[in-house]
Order: structure tokens, then sequence, then C-alpha cells
């Protein structure tokens, strides 16, 4: 689940934290401001992890839970970062008949991550999507802007790795 | 105060402009259903079980937050239409609620059961496509069991709005919706001070406090164990609601007498711990005031006041009373004096304690509190597992003659009694603290500027020409604002009582269930309250100090309030705990 917490190790800089509290002192005042902040906080950090959602609590001087039950609300909020590579599999009808399923879950394997996750090194983040309109080529996964078409789970291990290399 | 008439069902009531449909109702002698609302509390409109028709207006309103501002407005509570509205809403609630009512521990109190069968409503409709399976997180205080939930949010609102905390909201959205901390962390992991005020407003079996009973009955069953039973000062004014009482009513002598026919071996009394409490307590500040001791000096009868200061306020962690509470007094006396006396291993003794609140459960593993060397509480259930027992044992609780407490431990003066509403412990210590200092017996024992339920209150005495202010508050958001305004330099006190839940223990998590039926027009607290004051206002022996027992356990055994002994015994320490 995209709500899990991440394996991606904290790495906010002085710089990032500044432009933040900056962002909640401007807000704060404002009547429903959690919401435009953590709209900044994700632009300032790419993804909401627990320290930026505590800074954003402490700031406001409400619970923790309320800041997180309102990430976790919104599907444009995001708990993960994205990784260098973005893999996306797709499983919309014509590729989960095709196998799509069982190519996401090596992914997953191969990765050790969750779909909507980010391995620890931040070099893959995993998402599933819908139709990407290529289903002649079923199933379909995207890598970045590469598409990879007619996917067997076996040749998941070697994809990953023309990635790794890079 | 603009006065309105408006018509319920036809029958015309007059209201002040703005009442909600909900309350005109019930003065039309109509009852609306509810799940979401909870006065003072949860007013969201949210579960939509209030629908009611009004004329005129689009669809259906939500009678628990629809203002009647209109002179003439005309509702309807109870036609077919919305009979068929408030069906299907229960089903589509029902449809995955795991239906455990056989064995469910709030199958008799339990509000949507009620309307369930109120409606003719069952699973059959909307029936879960797989068996709906348990979805538990277990504290050392409570159980919340999410497969039971209805997402009425009565919880979420109790713990943010009256409590402080806001350990708990709700999580994702959708259908996966649900009650949890953030990240999905074990309670246990959370700032969450173990209030239990979350499950006394649950209105199902989603939220229950850890049943701890079963220890109990092994306890009882086993030879080698001296079983030790006593009630805290609010249990005799809750207790009798689970046998058909009026709220309020003090049962102390059904009680005891319940207790003891459990089979356990001696019932003593939290509220004679409760005087050696004011003893020590009074003794303390006595001793901050004379000798520049960090003021104000703080109460530490409430174990969920104690956890809140350590997680939110650790600054002022040295103006807490090192005080034990009742409950941890009471439980060291047993194992050190009374197993004296008695000639019994403390270590054979097997020490409970009968609590309106879930925080006990916590206090009990605490460090720092074990006087005898064991710990000195083995078990602690609150009020609503003490009538689960006696109805298990099919004590006919109505029939019972009224017994009195075991002498040895089990005497109390009304100022022990009284411990149990907010203000008790101040004005229990004012009776002692006040004589002492000016060595005069009080004309009257009464301190009335601190009772009532209101969330602080302020008074200044003047005890023979020394000025003392106090302050008492209960609910941890009123404690936050004293703290606050003690910390701004804007309040001036000696000596501050806190109680963690609204209303002081009366109102404890771990109190009876009332429906909100019931809540939403009688204020509990006030009611059972009542009941303890009037209890107290009977009795010849109301001081702390006058108590024989309390005179005797020094004479023979601590000395004097304050002693090393006394410390060893009947004093702890505490921890600052992070967010």
């Amino acid at each position: 689940m995209a709500n899990s917490i991440t394996k991606v190790p904290f790495h906010g800089t002085p710089e990032q934290e500044k432009a933040l509290l900056e962002v909640i002192e401007r807000l704060k005042a404002e009547r429903g401001c959690l919401m435009p902040i953590l709209q900044e906080a994700q632009e300032i950090y790419g993804y909401l992890p627990e320290e930026v959602q505590r800074i954003i609590a402490k700031g406001l001087n409400i619970p923790f839970e309320e800041v997180y039950g309102v990430a976790t609300f919104y599907s444009q909020f995001t708990l993960n970062p994205k990784g260098k590579h973005r893999i996306s599999v797709c499983l919309g009808t014509a590729c989960y008949v095709k196998g799509s399923g069982l190519v996401y879950e090596r992914i997953q394997k191969e990765l050790g991550i969750k779909g909507g996750e980010c391995t620890p090194d931040m070099q893959f983040s995993l998402d599933a999507c819908r139709c990407v309109g290529a289903c002649g080529l079923a199933p379909v996964i995207m890598i970045d802007e590469e598409v990879y078409g007619r996917m067997t789970p076996d040749q998941v291990p070697g994809i990953l790795a023309k990635y790794k290399e890079d | 105060m603009e006065m309105i008439k408006v018509k319920i069902n036809g029958i015309e009531v007059e209201v002040e402009k703005n009442t909600t449909i909900l309350d005109a109702a019930k003065k039309a002698g109509v009852r609306i259903p509810t799940l979401c609302y909870l006065r003072e509390i949860n007013a969201i409109g949210a579960c939509r079980i209030c629908l009611v028709e009004v004329k005129g207006a689009r669809g259906l309103c939500a009678a628990c937050v629809y203002p009647l501002d209109r002179d003439g407005t005309e509702v309807f509570t109870n036609t077919p239409e919305i009979q068929k509205y408030r069906k299907m809403t229960l089903e589509l609630i029902l449809s995955n609620h795991r239906m455990e009512c056989l064995s469910c521990v709030r199958s008799d109190d339990c509000e949507l059961r009620q309307l369930a069968a109120e409606y003719g409503v069952d699973q059959n409709r909307f029936a879960p496509a797989e068996p709906i399976k348990p979805d538990i997180d277990e504290a050392v205080h409570l159980v919340r069991d999410n497969s039971k939930c209805i997402l009425c949010r009565r919880c979420v609102a109790v713990c943010k709005a009256n409590q402080y905390t806001g350990v708990i909201g709700a999580n994702n959205r959708g259908y996966i919706t649900h009650i949890g901390s953030p990240f999905d962390e074990p309670l246990s992991n959370t700032s969450c001070v173990n209030c239990g005020q979350c499950t006394a407003v649950c209105p199902t079996g989603a939220l229950t406090e850890k049943d701890d009973t079963d220890k109990v009955w092994a306890a009882i069953a086993d030879p080698t164990k001296h079983v030790v039973v006593a009630p805290a000062p609010s249990v005799r004014v809750q207790l009798g609601e689970y046998f058909d009482m009026p709220i309020g009513t003090n049962v102390e002598g059904k009680m005891i007498a319940a207790i003891r026919r459990l089979g356990v071996d001696k019932v003593f009394d939290v509220d004679t711990a409760a005087d050696f409490t004011i003893m020590e307590e009074g003794t303390e500040l006595l001793e901050r005031l004379k000798n520049g001791g960090t003021l104000p000096m703080i109460t530490s009868c409430s174990p969920g006041w104690i956890k809140f200061c350590e997680h939110y306020y650790p600054e002022f962690i040295p103006n807490l009373s090192t005080c034990k509470s009742p409950q941890q007094m009471y439980g060291a006396l047993v194992k050190t004096y009374y197993a004296e006396k008695a000639g019994i291993d403390p270590k054979d003794i097997y020490v409970v304690s009968v609590m309106p609140c879930t925080a006990k459960k916590f206090e009990i593993g605490r460090e720092d509190q074990a006087g005898s060397g064991y710990p000195d509480l083995d078990c602690s259930i609150t009020t609503r597992e003490l009538a689960r027992m006696i109805k298990r044992a099919g004590i006919v609780f109505a029939d019972l003659p009224d017994e009195e407490c075991d002498p040895a431990l089990g005497i109390a003066s009304g100022a022990g009694h009284i411990f149990g509403a907010t203000g008790g412990v101040m004005e229990a210590a004012l009776r002692t603290v006040a004589e002492i200092v000016t060595g005069q017996p009080l004309e009257t024992p009464e301190f009335h500027e601190v009772r009532g339920v209101e969330g602080i209150k302020e008074a200044e005495y003047d005890l023979a020409g020394t000025k003392i202010k106090v302050a008492v508050t209960s609910g941890l958001r009123n404690a936050s604002e004293l703290l606050e305004r003690v910390k701004r330099g804007e309040a001036d006190y000696q000596f501050i009582e806190v109680m963690a839940c609204p209303g002081g223990c009366v109102n404890g998590g771990g109190q009876p269930h009332q429906p909100a039926s019931v809540r939403n027009f009688v204020d509990v607290r006030a009611v059972r309250a009542g009941g303890l004051y009037s209890e107290d206002e009977g009795m010849t022996l109301r001081k702390s100090h006058e108590n024989p027992v309390v005179k005797q356990v020094y004479e023979e055994f601590l000395k004097q309030p304050g002693s090393h002994k006394s410390h060893e015994l009947l004093h702890t320490s505490y921890v600052a705990r992070g967010l």
C-alpha cells in the first residue's frame, strides 16, 4: 500500500527544512492551511515522510495523526519518494489477463518493495497503472519512458540489471 | 433569546431559535436514533441514522446538526420513507461489521445492535463476500477491533477535543478507511495516555477495556492466594447502573456484599487509601510551602494525567506530588502493614482494585510501584469488568444486603469518598491542611468553590494568615489550558488538582456505558458526583486525619506523614517521555 512507511532513509537538508518552516509560518494563520502546507511540503521534498509530517504537526500545534490522516486521504500526496527509475506495471484488463499480475509480483520480489514504494537506494520506485494504450503488446511495463511488451516474469531480472548498471 | 414554534410529527413545541431537530424532538417526547452524535463531543452528521424529513427541504436532513431557525417548521421523524432509509443505512453499516453478537462484550449495551433489533435488520441483504476477520490492536489498557468499527469517529473526537492527545484518527479513505495511529503504529507506541475515554464513548464493541477478569477468577480459585479486592470511590455510584438502578445511586453496601460473594478473602476500600493520600499530599504541600519547594504542587492521583504530563508537559514533572495514587497506596499498605498484621507472606497476597479507569491498568506496571518488593497491585479491573463478574457469578445484586468493608483497611472518611469527582481531592486536602495550619476545627468542612463540572475552577483561601490559591481542572484539554496559563506567568497557584477525565473519575474511561440517547440529555458526571457528595454529607467522619484506620496505621507502622517509611512505601517517581 502506498501509505506504508517508507524504506528510504530520510535525507532532508537544512535548506529544505528552512523552506518548510517558512511555508508553515506564512500559512499557519489561515483556516484549512494543512492542505496547502502539505502540497508545498511535497514540492520541497518530493514526498511526505514521517519526519516532514512531524515538523508540520509541531509547527501547527496539531496532533501528528491529524497530519497523517489528511496525507493518506488524498491521492495527490505520497508518503514514498520516487526513484531514479520509475517502473509502472500495467494492470489494465488486457495486460492483467495476459499475466501482468505475475510480472508485478516478480518485480516486487526482485526489488524487495511493494507497489507504491521506493528502494532504499532510491534507484527504483514501483507503481501499478491502468491501460497505457499498448494492449497489443500485453503484458506491458514501463520504465521511465521505455515500454517493454510481452513481458514474462523471468525477463524481469535481466531488464532491471540494465538499469542497475547505469 | 428568540423562541420559535415548530411541529415534530404534528406535536407543537416551543424551542429556542437554532435548537437542533434532535433536541426539539426530545422536547416533543420523540427519540430520534443516533450513532455518531454525542453531545459536546461529536457533531458531524456522518452516520445518517438520524435522517428526518423537514417539510419543504430538499432531501432528508440530519437531525443532530440541523438548526431550526424558522417559526412553523414541520418535521417528520418516522415516515415509511425514513424507516426505509434508516434500515438501508443500518444494512450498509452491518455489511462489513464482524457480527459476534452472541459473545461480544458489548452485546448488552451495543447501540448498533439495539438499532438493528429496532429496525429488524441483519446482515442478510449485503452479506460480506468473505468472512470478516478480526482486526485487533491490543494495548495494556484496551483492545481495538476495527472489524467492529462503524467509523462514527466518537473516539477520535473525544481523544482530540476532550483529551488533547489526538493519537487516533481516520487513516486512508473510502472502503479501507480505518481508525488508527500514524503509520498504523500500535497504540502502545504512541503518546496515548490510557484514559480510555474512547472505550467509554464507542457505540459498539470496537473499543473495549482489556478484560482482566480471568486473572481475578484464577486467583480466587487458587487456594494458595489470599485475594484482596478494593473498589475506588466512584465505583459505588456507577455500579448500580448495570443492575437497572438510576444513575448516581449509591450502592456501596451491595457492592461490598457482591465482591465478598465472588469468593475473595478480604474487601478493603481504596477510599481508605485516599485518606492516606491526603495525609501524605497535605504534608508534602505544607512542606513545599514552608521550605520553598516547587510550586504549584499538582496532584498525582490520576494516572492518565500523569502520563499526559510525562509526554506533553515534562517541564512540570517537578511540580507533581510524589505521592502514589490511592490505588497504589492501597496495594503497598496491603502487602506491608496488613501482611504483617495478618501474618501472611506478601508474595501470597493477590491485590485487586476496581477502578472507573483504564489508565490504572497501565499504572500497576509502572516503575517504582512496588513498596513491599512485590508489585503493589496484581490486577486492576474496571467497573464494567466487576459488573460482568457479578453477573457471571449469578449474584442477584438487587437482593443483596448492605455490608461493610473489612475494617483493617476498610474505613474511609467522607473526604476519601469525594475523590471520585473533580475537585474532590482538592476539597479533601483542604479539609486536612486547613485544620493543620490553623490548629482549629473547621466550622463546615465544605469547600463549594471547587465543586462542579466546569473545566477550570479557581479559589483562594486564607488559612490563619497563609493565603493559598488553588485551581481544579479535569479533562486534559482544560488541564493543558491551565498549564499554559501557569507557564505564561498569568496564574499564581500553590496547589492544582488535575484529573484526566472530564468531570473526574465519575466519568472515567472504565465507567458503565450509557448510550448516546441518555448521554445527550443527562450530564452523567454531575449526577454521579451528586451521589458521592450526598454520601459525604451524611457522614460524621468527613476528614482524612480523623479516620481511625489512618491514625492507627501511622501510630503503629508509618510513624508520621512524610516519614522515611512513608516515602519508601507511599511515594514514587516519574519519567519524561517523548512525543
